[in-house]
């Protein structure tokens, strides 16, 4: 009986060693164990154009997915998925591998998304058959003007290593898509939103029992953007079948309204994992359909600078409007043989600024770039924003090189030689820009120096996005602001001179148009680019580049277009004002019924 | 005086001594019976089917109790060399024959009819061939007695451990040392064979299972593996612990309802009890087995002659050890071995074997007069 009594105490010792000494350290255990804490992923933002049109969407699509633990034989119940889902025999590879990549036990592992209604029906039927596959429901991005708006928008995609590495990992707990590229990448903090939790009871097989606790998730905040669709449509109708970009910017807000880089690409392939053979065939394109022309592409702005080099010259005293220069089809500098030869090879005769611009003669600019320097070409050319990224929000956008002096020593270690500035005066050279910056130069040129940085956010949420903006650049103030007017007379010229490069463009204009055209010279193939004798000849070809605002004298549209290997300017002239018209000619019809201050333009379009 | 008290006591309680029952203990059992069912009923997941199966066991495990009671203690001493051959005989069929449950082979069959485990029933025939053996010697027992004894008890243990079933294997070798540490075994023998105990359990360690030696390495550390097979001992332990004083109430248990308990129902039964009342329903529960082993005692001191005073008190000692395996177990202070908590864990045999105990107890202590 004493031993009896000894062991009970032994038992009532160990009793109250477990249920009162250490009891807090086992109600936390069995607290933990039962209640786990769900992520509940926000909604992400919806993406509308400046018309309320939806350019990103959420829709709900069905992924298949297995928990490996759950299935009694993995192999066989993936061989019979192919066989339900009626899909050729080489996916049970792929769903292999899937079905191997999470190592965490008893997480869902994706094998297929965007299941199709019969694919789904046809799992429903089978489902017993096939323990621990289930069909999750989620909302997949979509993006209904794909191709046309890929360059803008950019994607989403599945959250990568790199890219945990710069997210709050907590905030993105049961997000699966991050903003790869564009818009969608450089708002991803105002699309995502905000998680929310929830906290669930759970079985010891961590099924979910019951909701104990809920922060609801906030709902990422929609995104209204500048860009047209309508616009952006049309400039990308006019470019199919060619490599470019247009840019289209309201020089009054800032707004980029058409961005357009071609080819483009159905960036849905993207949302849900592009396959291998695709995504190489995208990559292996010689046209590039992956690259953001407009943004990234870094071209000699070529003759389109003329007007800022006239504003340069004026500014700096080298030049007066007055100011006549004889070109006999060359320009040579003093003490040189070499001859810096004008695009007529017969020369212009004599020339002075108006007519410079008009007939884009470059043995003017020549001598203004010879007479400026290379020092003062240079600064001036930074204040319209060359050699500077400006944009507000454009992810990705290069800021091209504005050469100078001591831009050549840091990037080759070799002084500048004068005959590069002769070269630089006619936008060629080592001067590279991106149809962006081009369209946001002919902005400020439009606003008469007025900065406004370009942006492609109207609206976050309900936030109206307005000037002035942070970090804009300061307006450039000419010593005598009729300057402006001048070089506006030469822009006009250029459509309405019958000696003007873009001559063509007169016939039935209705609106004062100031436009500049450029031929860039190709000079080298890219690197990656494989040699083929007829293709070759193609991309040997020149680059055709146009700028434009309009109306001339209240500013609604300004626009940068390049046609790569466009041969002569005469391609990308016509492109711009078809691209002005669009965006013009509607709204001054409107604005003739409001204000009958342009009646004269309105006649003219009745007339039509 | 003695004459008074027993002639009142027969004018009291004379319906209880003609039928063989001794009442209080029969109230004991039914309270702790009635408790078990009601703790099985919130393990169970609220399963009325459960409790409904385990009251018709508690029944016919009553019954058992009953009838075995009539039957008078010369009458057993008789019947057990049969017994304890026919068990053995049943073992040795089980060995041959029967069929798998779990990884261990303890069942013998005879399709349509029965099924139970000979191992069981060797629970109560091993005390009973060694108290009838001991009771026609001189006590206390020389060394050809301990030899027989040994013999006795070395061939059911070897073929219950070898089906395997250590839990009981070593249940039906304690229930036979009690035997013959009651018939007055020297402390220095005790002491001896404690030694030899030690010294064999190397021996013992090299021919357990896998899965046995896996339950006494994580005895040892279960932390060490608590996915696996130091699951059921961390969330046990877990269990009673986060019960505390009082405990999370009856059906609150997170641990058992969440089915994070193992077992929660059979061997593991006393954790959600833990989880559920608390340190105080714990106690509750030792005191009602303590009262019982308490009357146990008594009624096997008061037996007529050396075999019911033997068999009682080894009966009623396995039953304590029973208890005290199973809480050990569950609380984590011994290994993990298969040992349910009497006449609380869900479970036929177990129980049957335990009430025909109590019979032979309630038979040895009403039918003293009789054979005095």
């Amino acid at each position: 009986m004493v031993v009896v009594l000894i062991m009970l105490s032994t038992l009532v010792g160990r009793l109250v060693y477990l249920q009162v000494i250490k009891h807090d350290v086992f109600i936390t255990r069995s607290d933990s164990n039962r209640m786990r804490v769900e992520p509940l992923p926000p909604n992400r933002g919806l993406i509308f154009d400046r018309n309320h049109k939806v350019l990103a969407e959420n829709r709900p699509t069905y992924n298949l997915t297995i928990v490996r633990e759950r299935a009694d034989d993995l192999d066989q119940t993936l061989d019979l998925l192919v066989d339900i889902l009626g899909l050729s025999d080489d996916k049970i590879d792929t769903f292999k591998k899937r079905s191997r990549q999470r190592q965490r036990p008893y997480q869902p592992a994706l094998l297929m998304s965007d299941l199709s209604e019969a694919q789904i029906a046809s799992l429903a039927v089978n489902r017993y058959r096939l323990p621990g596959v289930s069909v999750e429901a989620q909302l997949l991005r979509y993006y209904p003007e794909s191709v046309a708006m890929s360059h803008v928008l950019g994607y989403v995609g599945r959250i990568s290593e790199s890219d945990l590495e710069r997210l709050d990992s907590s905030n993105y707990a049961g997000t699966h898509f991050v903003g790869k590229l564009g818009v969608e990448r450089f708002y991803e903090n105002e699309l995502h939103g905000k998680v929310g939790y929830r906290t669930v009871e759970t079985n010891a097989r961590g099924r979910a029992l019951r909701e104990l606790d809920r922060t609801p998730p906030e709902s990422g905040r929609n995104l209204t953007l500048t860009i047209d669709s309508d616009l952006q449509a049309l400039g990308y109708k006019l470019l199919t079948g060619k490599r470019g970009a247009i840019v289209a910017i309201n020089p009054q807000t800032g707004g980029i309204l058409a961005m357009v880089s071609t080819p483009g690409y159905d960036t849905n392939q993207f949302v849900t994992g592009i396959d291998s053979k695709s995504y190489r065939a995208l990559q292996d394109d010689l046209d590039l359909p992956l690259y953001n022309r407009a943004v990234r592409g870094q071209y000699p702005p070529a003759s389109t600078v003329k007007p800022y080099m006239s504003l340069a010259g004026l500014e700096n005293g080298v030049i007066t409007p007055q100011t006549t220069v004889y070109d006999p089809g060359y320009y040579k500098l003093p003490n040189d043989s070499r001859r810096y030869r004008n695009w007529l090879r017969w020369g212009h005769g004599r020339v002075d600024m108006r007519r410079a611009i008009r007939v884009s003669n470059d043995t003017y600019f020549y001598t203004v770039a010879h007479r400026l320097g290379i020092s003062r070409l240079s600064e001036f050319m930074h204040r319209f924003g060359y050699g500077e990224a400006h944009s507000l929000d454009v992810w990705g956008a290069q800021s091209g090189i504005m050469p100078s002096q001591e831009w050549k020593r840091g990037r080759f270690g070799k002084p500048w030689y004068p005959g590069e500035t002769l070269s630089v005066g006619i936008g060629q050279g080592y001067w590279l820009a991106t149809p962006l910056q081009m369209a946001t130069a002919a902005s400020v040129l439009a606003n008469k120096g007025k900065w406004i940085r370009p942006h492609l956010a109207k609206e976050i949420g309900d936030t109206e996005v307005a000037p002035p903006f942070p970090e804009t650049p300061p307006d450039i103030e000419l010593k005598n602001s009729n300057w402006w007017n001048l070089v506006d007379q030469g822009l006009e010229d250029v459509i309405q001179s019958g000696e003007g490069t873009a001559r063509s463009l007169q016939q039935g204009l209705q609106y004062t148009m100031a436009g500049k055209t450029g031929t860039a010279q190709v000079f080298t193939l890219g690197q990656n680019q494989k040699y083929n004798a007829s293709e070759l000849r193609e991309r040997l070809r020149d680059h055709a580049l146009f700028i434009a605002f309009a109306p001339v004298d209240d500013p609604q549209i300004a626009i940068a277009l390049i046609i790569e290997n466009g041969g002569g300017d005469h391609l990308a002239a016509p492109i711009g004002r078809k691209m002005l018209d669009e965006w013009l000619l509607l709204r001054l019809d409107k604005a003739d019924s409001e204000t009958p201050r342009l009646d004269e333009l309105a006649r003219g379009a009745s007339d039509h | 005086m003695q004459e008074h008290t027993s002639v009142r006591r027969r004018r009291v309680a004379f319906n209880w001594r003609r039928w063989r029952i001794d009442p209080w203990l029969s109230l004991l059992l039914l309270v702790l019976v009635g408790s078990g069912l009601g703790v099985l009923y919130s393990a169970g997941g609220e399963s009325r089917y459960l409790v409904e199966a385990q009251s018709m066991r508690f029944l016919a495990a009553f019954a058992v109790m009953a009838i075995v009671a009539q039957c008078p203690p010369h009458f057993l001493m008789r019947m057990v060399p049969v017994l304890y051959l026919l068990i053995v005989a049943m073992l040795v069929a089980v060995d041959v024959i029967g069929s798998h449950a779990m990884g261990a082979t303890r069942w013998l069959e005879i399709p349509g009819v029965i099924r139970f485990q000979p191992s069981e029933l060797m629970k109560i025939v091993m005390p009973m061939i060694i108290a009838a053996y001991l009771s026609k010697r001189d006590l206390p027992p020389n060394w050809t007695d301990l030899g027989v004894c040994l013999l006795l008890m070395g061939l059911p243990v070897a073929l219950i451990a070898k089906q395997p079933d250590l839990g009981t294997s070593l249940l039906v070798a304690s229930s036979a040392i009690f035997v013959v540490l009651l018939a007055g075994l020297s402390w220095r023998l005790v002491g001896f064979f404690f030694v030899l105990a030690l010294a064999a359990l190397p021996l013992l360690w090299l021919n357990m299972h896998g899965y046995q030696k896996q339950r006494v390495l994580t005895f040892l550390n279960p932390e060490s593996d608590p996915l696996g097979a130091g699951w059921n001992i961390i969330q046990s332990k877990t269990a009673i612990g986060s019960g505390g004083l009082t405990g999370k109430g009856w059906m609150e248990g997170t641990q058992s309802q969440l089915e994070f308990l193992p077992e929660r129902h059979t061997d593991f039964i006393v954790a959600v009890l833990g989880e559920e009342f608390g340190l105080m329903g714990m106690l509750l529960l030792l005191l009602c087995y303590l009262l019982i082993i308490a009357r146990g005692l008594y009624m096997a001191n008061k037996g007529a002659d050396t075999f019911g005073r033997l068999l009682a008190g080894s009966l009623i000692l396995t039953f304590f050890v029973y208890v005290f395996v199973n809480i050990g177990m569950v609380s984590g202070l011994l290994p993990v071995v298969g040992v349910p908590l009497p006449l609380v864990s869900y479970g036929g045999t177990a129980s049957v074997t335990l009430m025909a105990g109590f019979g032979i107890l309630m038979s040895i202590y009403t039918h003293r007069k009789s054979t005095s």
